[in-house]
């Protein structure tokens, strides 16, 4: 029989327990985001901001194509495969400040409005700051997770880390699904 | 240890400077923007949040995890602290007693701010005209008497369940001790903003900060207020993920979902709104902030905004948050009753599920707060409903109590005298919610004296007398010594009847038409005796207090000596040596029974052994007279 002490230590033990939070840490997370289209339709059930249409729908192929990549990089290293890991994260982590870039560096200056200027406008900054928060914490796990994994640090049974950010990347994914009809789909443009 | 390597002085020490920084790289920025170098609101939020990093920093909890991000591995967290004796609350420990106890310590301190804040003002209103207070630093004093409060009540909620979940479930930690002791360094900061409130401005809103009050009053006050609550969500919202993890994950073997103590299930309940609702809080403030600081019109009419959207983002945390502060304290109850009654706990499953029930009801009933804000009228139906369903898991959980007791053999230490106490306050409560639940009678008593009274009832029946009886009951097993049993009990006896006059008079004047929040009143209103006797009652419950929190400290140092597992409790936090500190279980021991089967012979909750009751000395021994 295995002790308490040696059934609650060991990698796979931790690495359930670490999971376990994560997804803890993602249900807390999705209410704010929760919050946040209930507060868009709250306070405008009809109407949406005037934005640049193109933008949107290139930084949404963007995002959902980095979860492509995303996607490729877990497989492989769950296959111990480290060089199709590193290059495929990489392609995921220059994905994601394309994104960045795409909403903060032109949609943000370019919108012809201002953060201060009206309800409307401060929804419209506060869900797309709130999710580019979370791309940008993103960025900076997977450029851990990529340096971690050059330095040879994950393998085939090691590599929670690398799940992790797996997961938390699909999850600014989905947000980014509801967020994207919401700001640039739903009601008439005003 | 030198005291500026201690973690608390070193981490007020960082944020000071962080502070500094903040300022300096904010006026920076402006100037880089084009802005006037000077505008002191944005300028001290951003150096408040650069302090408060700061003070993460300075404390070295995150240490671990930079470690992490760079590929270093790090050993388990060490066991003991680095500090020894009463420092060792001040410095940064991954061992849950000491956080617990760190909670716990801090909880009581600010609660005693928060009790002299009430001191003040209940002086003023003891007679009717203004004597020493301007109505904004009346305002000012019940906003900060509310709020931190409440900051000092979800302290003592983390506290409970930080000591004893672990200890009770088998556990020799937490599933993620970095993250605790993270979780309770990031009060602290919390705090200082909370208090610095009031040399900036102060902040007449009231507790629930209402926009357009609190997003129009030029005081930089409520920009600190916002932010320290925040941070306090933040702290409840990791706390409650550390505790959900730690209880599905690191049961003993053989502890099913439905053989885990009491108060186990209710700390569940309870962090599950912490973890989900807390968020909407948060947000709610932030956008407050928002547009003080970014002028930004979440809550501008004049600019398609709407502060009953702030009501709903905020009553939906803020009514669950009732139950995140008195389910761990009715898990108390139910955990404290059948040890001094010999009896196993009535009804275990459904008390069991009826903290679930409740914390699911609860994410259903907030705009019950906001009956007269002008909302849709038709809402007002479902929500008096919703509320008063309530009504049904927390009748469960009294007809347990109840038939716990019936027939048991009762012994009334102080422990149990707060828990009898707790139970019949918490009755008032319980019974002075409906009117405040049903549309037609809420429009005649919101806002008055009668709802203050109300959720004081609930507030002392539902956290502070089990808090204290928690305390009691665990003294021995957290200091190895025994408490004062006649100050325990005269202290009682105090915050009792201090409780009972200070309450059903609120609830009085409530009645006869006094407004809440207002610093004067008139005498024709007919209430002066009542106040009188109110602020009387507080003060009274403000000496029983005192009695408690001096006899702890007293007795931890000078207490007479306790013997091991002196209420005869079947739990296994009572068959390790006392006090622990380190690790919890030398051997990891499985769970043979059911938790509560005081009385039945041959019974034994875990393979640490068990206490046999026979008919001959059931009730538990009065502890010597240790004065
Ligand atoms: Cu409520």
């Amino acid at each position: 029989m295995t002790t308490q002490v040696e059934a609650h230590s060991g990698y796979k033990y931790k690495s359930d327990s670490n999971r376990l939070g994560l997804w803890l840490f993602i249900i807390s997370d999705a209410f704010v985001f929760g919050g946040l289209l209930v507060s868009r339709f709250y306070l405008f059930a009809g109407e949406r901001p005037e934005l640049n249409q193109w933008l949107g729908v290139i930084v949404t192929f963007v995002l959902l194509t980095s979860s492509f990549f995303m996607y490729r990089a877990d497989t492989d290293i769950s296959y111990g495969n480290v060089k199709g890991f590193t290059r495929n994260i990489l392609v995921t982590l220059i994905l994601g400040i394309l994104f960045l870039i795409g909403v903060v560096g032109l949609e943000w200056p370019t919108a012809p409005f201002s953060a201060g200027e009206n309800a409307m406008s401060s929804i419209f900054f506060t869900m797309t700051g709130m999710h580019a928060l979370h791309v940008l914490s993103g960025v900076i796990f997977l450029y851990i997770v990529y340096r971690n994994g050059k330095k040879g640090l994950y393998s085939k049974e090691r590599h929670f880390p690398v799940e992790a950010a797996a997961i938390y990347w699909h999850f600014v994914d989905v947000v980014w699904v509801f967020f994207y009809p919401a700001l640039y789909l739903m009601g008439n443009p005003v | 240890m030198r005291f500026y390597k201690l973690s608390l002085f070193r981490g007020l020490g960082f944020m000071l400077v962080g502070t500094f920084i903040g300022v300096v790289i904010t006026i920076l920025i402006r100037l880089l923007i084009g802005l006037p170098a000077w505008n002191a609101e944005p300028i001290l939020v951003v150096g408040a949040l650069f302090g408060a990093i700061a003070f993460m920093f300075g404390t070295r909890v995150m240490d671990d995890w930079f470690k992490w991000a760079r590929g270093i591995d790090t050993p388990e967290p060490a066991e003991d602290s680095e500090a020894e004796g009463w420092k060792r609350f001040i410095h940064v420990s991954f061992d849950h007693k000491v956080i617990g106890i760190q909670y716990g310590l801090t909880s009581i301190l600010i609660l005693s701010v928060a009790g002299l804040f009430a001191m003040i003002f209940r002086t003023e209103l003891a007679q009717p005209g203004l004597q020493f207070l301007t109505p904004d630093g009346f305002n000012t004093l019940i906003s900060l008497h509310g709020i931190v409060n409440i900051g000092g009540i979800l302290l003592g909620v983390a506290a409970m369940a930080n000591y004893l979940v672990p200890l009770m479930i088998g556990a020799n930690d937490m599933a993620f001790p970095r993250l605790n002791a993270f979780a309770y360094w990031i009060n602290i900061p919390a705090i200082v903003m909370l208090l610095s409130t009031i040399l900036l401005g102060g902040v007449d809103a009231g507790w629930t900060g209402y926009p357009p009050l609190s997003e129009n009053l030029a005081k930089i006050g409520f920009s600190m207020f916002f932010l320290g609550v925040y941070l306090i969500g933040l702290s409840s919202i990791l706390g409650g993920l550390n505790l959900i993890t730690t209880i599905i994950r690191m049961r003993a073997p053989g502890m099913s979902y439905f053989r885990m103590p009491i108060f186990v299930w209710s700390t569940l309940a309870t962090m599950i709104i912490s973890l989900t609702a807390t968020q909407l809080i948060g947000l709610s403030f932030q956008m407050v902030l928002f547009d003080r600081v970014f002028g930004m019109d979440f809550f501008n009419p004049n600019q398609g905004g709407n502060v009953l959207l702030f009501q709903n983002l905020f009553w939906f945390y803020s009514h669950p948050a009732v139950y995140v502060f008195v389910l761990p304290g009715l898990g108390i109850i139910s955990e404290l009753l059948p040890v001094f009654s010999r009896k196993p706990l009535f009804g275990y499953r459904w008390v069991a599920l009826s903290s679930m029930a409740i914390a699911l009801v609860g994410f259903f009933v907030w705009a019950h707060h906001m009956f007269t804000s002008g909302m849709a009228d038709f809402l007002r139906v479902p929500f008096t409903y919703s509320t008063l369903l309530v009504a049904v898991p927390t009748g469960i959980k009294f007809f347990s109590w109840t038939g716990t007791i019936w027939r048991g053999k009762l012994s009334f230490q102080t422990p149990m005298l707060y828990v009898l106490g707790a139970i019949s306050i918490f009755l008032l409560g319980g019974l002075s919610g409906p009117p405040n639940a049903t549309v037609a009678t809420d429009l005649h008593i919101h806002d008055t004296y009668f709802i203050v009274g109300h959720f004081h009832a609930t507030m002392f029946g539902g956290y502070l007398f089990p808090f204290v009886a928690a305390a009691y009951f665990w003294f021995p097993l957290i200091t190895g010594r025994m408490y004062s049993e006649r100050w325990g009990k005269i202290g009682f006896w105090l915050m009792l009847i201090g409780f009972y006059f200070q309450s059903l008079f609120q609830m009085q004047t409530g009645l006869l038409g006094m407004r809440r929040r207002i610093a004067d009143y008139d005498p024709a209103l007919g209430v002066d005796f009542q106040q009188l006797v109110v602020s009387i009652a507080g003060f009274v419950v403000g000496l029983g207090l005192l009695v408690f929190i001096t006899n702890i400290l007293v007795s931890a140092k000078r207490g007479q000596v306790a013997e091991q597992n002196p209420w005869r409790s079947r739990s296994p936090e009572w068959y390790i040596p006392t006090p622990v500190w380190g690790h919890n279980y030398e051997k990891p021991f499985e769970v043979v029974g059911e938790p509560y089967d005081y009385g039945l012979e041959g019974s034994d909750y875990t393979s640490l052994g068990g206490v046999a009751d026979t008919p001959a000395d059931s009730a538990v021994p009065e502890p010597a007279a240790a004065d």
